[in-house]
Order: C-alpha cells, then sequence, then structure tokens
C-alpha cells in the first residue's frame, strides 16, 4: 500500500564505546518509495541499516519497520524484509543454483514453490545460463545480481540494500538500477545506502548522513535548492588543478572539485561569485564571466559536510 | 525448532566440506597419521645403549655383566679402557648408560665382602633413567642371591633357595603393550582435535567471509543453524571414528573388548562437548586466527591433564583436580574402559553423567552466546 509509513526510526543511536556511530537520527520511509542513504563511509549507513535489520540492536532510541519494534520483535522483521549487507554475502564454492535453492529452504520455499521461485529468479536477473557455475567464478556485476535475488527470493516487502553496487562495472549498476527501481514499482519499499551521486539521482527521498547525524534531507530536486547549499558556478579554464590549489582555504568557497572537464566551485552566497572572480584574476587565471549552474548532488554533499 | 530450515544449513554444509578436496584429505589422514605415529612411538623404553668398563675381566664379571644383558634393558654397545671413555661416551649421547665393574671385584666377592659397581646413567630422562637403575639393581641382586646360595651349600649347609612367588596377572593388557594403552587415547584426542577445529573453521570462516550476517537476518534461529552446521561434522566424526577403530582393531591388532554400540554412543556425548567448544570459541573469536589461538589454550592443558599420557592417580592433588574439569578425563576413562577393559555401563555411568552434563552445559551456553554475540 503505498504511502503508509514502512520503517520509522525515532533518535535511534548506537554508541560503540565511547564512539557514536549513528546519533539520535530519526525518519519515516514510506511504502514504495526508494529511499537513499548517503554519506560517505563510516557515517553511519551501515550501522542503521543494521539496526533497521535487527542484527544490531539500537543504544537508544527505537525503530519501526512494518510496525515491529526492531529491538522487541527482530525475528518477526527478518521474516518481512531483505537484506544485502555490504560485505559479500554469497559463498564461493557453492552454484548460482545452490545458493537460491539455500535461501528458498531458509524461507520456508519448499518442493514446488521453491522451485518455481529459483527459476523465476535465475530468470529476472538473467544467471540461468550460469546456474551451474559457482558463485567464485562469476564477475562482480553477476555477483550482485545473485546476491539481490537471494535476497528477494522470499519476496519481502522493504529491502534494505547496502551499497548493493559498490566495485561494479557502470553498465552492470545500470542494470541493477533497473531492477531495483522494478521492485519499488511493483510495491516494495527500498532503502539503499551509496555514496554513487549519480545513483541517488534514482531516489524518490535522500537523507545524507554525515559523523552520525543527518545533515540534510529531501527530494533530489529539493536539496539541490536547498538555500544553505551555497551558489554553485562553473569555471571552464585549461588550468584546473592548478585552480583547485588556489581555492584551498578560501574561507568562503565551501566546495570545490572537477565536474568532466569543468570545475565546479560552490561559495556560501551569491555575492561571493565577483569577489571568487576577481581572486582568480590575482592568481593568473582570468575569467570574463563565472556562470551559475544547477548543483550536482556531488556539490550539495561535498558543500554540507564541509568541516566548520 | 524448524527441522527443514536445519537440514537446508546441513545440505549447504556437507556441499561446501566435500568440494573442498584439501580439507576433505587433510580430516581423513590426519587421524591415521596420529595414530600410526602414537601408535609406534610408544614402546617401551628398552635396549638403552651402554657402555662398559669391565677392570676386573673374570667370570664373576662377567656372569654380572650377562643378567644385565638378558634383562633387555641394556644394549653393549660400547667397552671403554677408561673413566674417560665412560664420560665422553654419555656426554656424546652415544650412551646412556655406563657400567664400571672395579678390578677387585671377583676377589672381593671370594673374601665374602661387597664389591661395588658402578652403574651411571644419563638422567636427562628421568622416567628412562628410573627405569634403567631398578632394573640394574634388580639383575645385581638376583646374581648375589645366586652366589650366597652356592657359597652356602659349597660349605655344606643344606639350603633351600627361599622365594616369594609372585604369580603376575597384567589384567586387560596381557601382552603388557604400550599400543593397547595409547591407541585409544589417540582416538579420543583425535576427535577432540577435529571436532574443535572444525567447528571453529565452519563458523568463524563464515563471520571473516560476511556471510554470517545474511544468516542471522534469515529467520533461522540461531540453534538451527548451529545444529544444521553440526549435523555434518557428527558425520565426519563418526567417520574418523570408525576410521581408527579399524585401524586400530586390524593394524595394531587392539581388540575392542567392549560394546561398540555403547562406544558410538559416548562419542555422540563428547561430540557437543567439543562442537560447543569449538562453536563458544568462534562466538568470541572475530578471526580464524584468533580462534585457533584461544582454542590452544584449552586444547594444550587438556591433553596433558586428561591422563592421555600422565595418569591422573599420579598427579598432584591440585591438578587432579583440575584434570576433572576437563571433559576428555571422562572421555578417555570411557574410552578405555569400552575397549580395554571390556566395561560397560554399570562401570562408566558416572563418567557419562558427567561428560554428558558438560556436553550440555558447553553446547548451551555456545547457543546462548551466539545469539547475543551478532554484531
Amino acid at each position: 500500500m503505498k504511502g503508509e509509513t514502512s520503517v520509522r526510526a525515532e533518535s535511534l543511536t548506537r554508541r560503540f564505546g565511547n564512539f557514536v556511530a549513528v546519533d539520535a537520527i530519526s525518519f519515516e520511509i514510506h511504502s514504495g518509495e526508494i529511499w537513499g542513504f548517503l554519506g560517505p563511509n563510516g557515517a553511519g549507513k551501515s550501522t542503521t541499516i543494521r539496526m533497521l535489520c535487527g542484527v544490531l540492536e539500537p543504544s537508544s532510541g527505537t525503530a519501526q519497520v512494518l510496525g515491529y519494534d526492531v529491538a522487541r520483535d527482530p525475528e518477526a522483521v527478518k521474516l518481512r524484509i531483505g537484506y544485502m549487507s555490504q560485505g559479500s554475502s554469497l559463498w564461493n564454492d557453492l552454484t548460482v543454483e545452490e545458493h537460491l535453492r539455500f535461501y528458498a529452504g531458509l524461507f520456508d520455499l519448499h518442493g514446488a514453490a521453491g522451485r518455481k521461485a529459483v527459476e523465476e529468479w535465475l530468470d529476472r536477473v538473467g544467471l540461468t545460463e550460469r546456474r551451474s557455475e559457482l558463485a567464485g567464478e562469476l564477475p562482480g556485476g553477476y555477483r550482485k545480481r545473485l546476491a539481490l535475488a537471494c535476497t528477494v527470493l522470499h519476496r519481502p516487502e522493504i529491502l534494505f540494500l547496502d551499497e548493493p553496487t559498490s566495485g561494479v562495472d557502470p553498465v552492470s549498476r545500470r542494470e541493477f538500477w533497473d531492477l531495483i527501481v522494478g521492485f519499488a514499482d511493483a510495491g516494495t519499499t527500498v532503502m539503499v545506502t551509496t555514496h554513487y551521486m549519480d545513483e541517488a539521482e534514482h531516489c524518490n527521498q535522500l537523507a545524507l548522513i554525515y559523523g552520525g547525524r543527518i545533515v540534510a534531507r529531501g527530494t533530489p530536486d529539493e536539496l539541490k535548492r536547498a538555500p544553505d547549499v551555497g551558489v554553485t558556478v562553473e569555471i571552464l579554464s585549461a588550468k584546473n588543478t592548478s585552480i583547485l590549489d588556489a581555492l584551498e582555504d578560501v574561507p568562503y568557497v565551501l566546495s570545490a572539485a572537477l565536474y568532466g572537464s569543468s570545475l565546479h566551485v560552490t561559495v556560501d552566497r551569491r555575492e561571493d561569485v565577483e569577489q571568487l572572480r576577481r581572486l582568480l584574476g590575482e592568481h593568473g587565471f582570468p575569467v570574463d564571466e563565472l556562470p551559475i549552474v544547477t548543483p550536482s548532488l556531488e556539490d550539495v554533499f561535498a558543500a554540507l559536510v564541509r568541516p566548520a | 525448532m524448524n527441522w527443514r530450515r536445519v537440514w537446508t544449513i546441513a545440505v549447504k554444509e556437507y556441499r561446501q566440506f566435500f568440494r573442498d578436496h584439501r580439507t576433505v584429505a587433510a580430516t581423513m589422514l590426519m587421524p591415521l597419521i596420529q595414530v600410526v605415529l602414537y601408535g609406534y612411538l610408544s614402546s617401551d623404553v628398552r635396549y638403552q645403549p651402554t657402555i662398559v668398563w669391565d677392570l676386573s675381566h673374570t667370570a664373576e664379571s662377567r656372569q654380572l655383566l650377562q643378567a644385565f644383558a638378558q634383562s633387555e634393558y641394556f644394549s653393549f654397545k660400547y667397552t671403554a679402557n677408561s673413566m674417560k671413555d665412560v664420560v665422553r661416551a654419555i656426554d656424546d649421547g652415544d650412551a646412556l648408560v655406563g657400567v664400571v665393574i672395579p678390578p677387585d671385584y671377583a676377589k672381593l666377592l671370594h673374601q665374602k665382602k661387597t664389591p661395588q659397581v658402578m652403574v651411571a646413567v644419563d638422567a636427562s630422562d628421568a622416567t628412562a633413567a628410573r627405569t634403567a637403575l631398578s632394573v640394574a639393581q634388580a639383575a645385581a641382586n638376583s646374581v648375589a642371591q645366586r652366589l650366597q646360595v652356592r657359597q652356602l651349600r659349597m660349605s655344606g649347609a643344606s639350603v633351600r633357595e627361599i622365594g616369594i612367588d609372585v604369580r603376575t596377572r597384567a589384567w586387560y593388557n596381557p601382552g603388557l603393550r604400550q599400543e593397547v594403552f595409547i591407541v585409544p587415547g589417540v582416538l579420543a584426542l583425535v576427535m577432540q582435535f577435529t571436532m574443535t577445529f572444525l567447528s571453529m573453521s565452519t563458523i568463524v570462516r563464515e563471520r571473516e567471509l560476511g556471510t554470517l550476517e545474511q544468516l542471522v537476518v534469515s529467520p533461522i534461529r540461531s540453534g538451527e543453524l548451529i545444529l544444521g552446521k553440526m549435523i555434518p561434522l557428527i558425520t565426519i566424526g563418526y567417520i574418523n571414528l570408525t576410521t581408527i577403530l579399524l585401524f586400530a582393531v586390524f593394524w595394531f591388532r587392539v581388540p575392542i573388548l567392549g560394546s561398540v554400540l555403547l562406544l558410538y554412543v559416548t562419542v555422540f556425548v563428547f561430540f557437543f562437548t567439543t562442537l560447543g567448544l569449538g562453536t563458544l570459541v568462534s562466538t568470541i573469536a572475530k578471526t580464524y586466527i584468533q580462534a585457533v589461538q584461544m582454542i590452544q589454550f584449552f586444547l594444550m592443558p587438556s591433553m596433558l591433564l586428561s591422563g592421555f599420557i600422565f595418569p591422573v592417580a599420579a598427579m598432584p592433588p591440585v591438578l587432579q583436580w583440575a584434570s576433572y574439569l576437563v571433559p576428555l578425563t571422562y572421555f578417555l576413562t570411557i574410552v578405555r574402559g569400552i575397549i580395554i577393559k571390556g566395561v560397560g555401563l554399570d562401570y562408566l555411568w558416572s563418567q557419562l553423567a558427567l561428560l554428558t552434563l558438560f556436553g550440555a552445559a558447553v553446547f548451551a551456553t555456545a547457543v546462548l552466546r551466539f545469539r547475543k554475540r551478532i554484531d
């Protein structure tokens, strides 16, 4: 049922000793959404997902998944979700088909129902031809697809995907995302973490996590138009790297990064653009004009997580 | 308990185990190598290389040396011409025993005095040295006794040789064969070793690989997962047990006097102790290497305290108490009881009860800890 709350986290916190990995975050995910969780490594993405899956107990705060409290009723949660962890979830010495049959058995899909599910997913992720190959000998993209098939075999209502496309070539990533979008269209809620900003564009809702806190949230478009992400201009120059060096430690520059053959520089306010133009001239990189562009999510992200 | 899930896990484990040919070979061959090595290495301390410096050179001195040789504990490999030769041979390690007979040996005997004969042993290995010394003493005593009787007879007295006839019976192991004692012990030792290591690797490897997390998120319960993983290991354990027993009976001629069925039942109980132990360690260790290091802390003392080599009855009281905390002690008593002594449950029930208690406690702790340690 679209629009219902699938996941609700309130002040969800996880500490490891003195280190606060996830710091009192609250959010809601509605059914049928693709909810993207963005952030650098170590920001707390995986820890949050693991708490939602009932693998890790929250230190404080609560989380409900499909109405079940993850701390009190983790087994009820586990029956209804699919979780693809960041690390390998495959055994190198089992074949593609053996994996699927194993997961079918774990989720009580026996006999004809199990066989049907296995055949269906072999077909949907394009592994029918490779059914007898060992997982350890599959190329990266196929491995991820097999892992996904294992995760969704039991038709979960929510999918938690923790960096599902890391280490996968661009073509495989695209195919993978086609599958994810397909699930969402069929009504499955998807929570996905990534640090590929282009992937974030596929999401309905995004949350940026940094240092265990959610620093921004909204649709991709809302995030790009947010006032606190500054103004992004484009610089076309042959001396990109030298300019990058010159912009280091300039207080009003929130972020500066290569963007294809050009540079994207995000400054604090619109007034800073003129200042930046002059500064570039002083350093021997005269530019006539600095066109303001729509920031990429990468620019937004870099501006938001800039250390204060 | 959902048995189909347990079976799903077991099928996966069987597949993975038998697909890995190297592990299969190691698991199947290692027990046999151990049995063969221990079986052959456990022979008695006999025929110790001995150097002799006989200054007497008389019929009497040769009679004494012959008595030594007949004991089969000494093998006269070298003769010396000086004390230096004796010392050098023992220092070098060529000889372990040195015998020196003084020049006046025969003369003193005839004068009815007591000649002194020196027997020096390399006592680095105290047990072997003790045996050599007492055998030498006994050989000399019997020579002296015979001389005494002969002299009395020659003096015209009517003497009957008085002796105490000790009728010895070596119960359970009439041939006094060391391998009869050692091979059942090796069986127990190998079972413990193989089972703890296999259970450790099946769980810790899964943690290292990252697949454990995937299993934890599935609806499977800890108990189902552990049981599913244990079923193939128990099968492997029984294969090992059977090959060792066949080897013991047909190669080393160690007879099994008791009930083989009882032996298989007892081993089942022992599996829970060892598999539980391996599981317990893998709930603590993060990597396989850590687990191996941890388990050594248990396996090493348990081998020494269990009575595998040193009899528990001969230990200082503190260590005796410690040995009762080692499940291998009970298992060893039962295995030896069944194989060597041929006794049954009527004698072994208390040991079996304690072993069961241990197994249940260790296994339950492992399952409980496993549930909590998933992070």
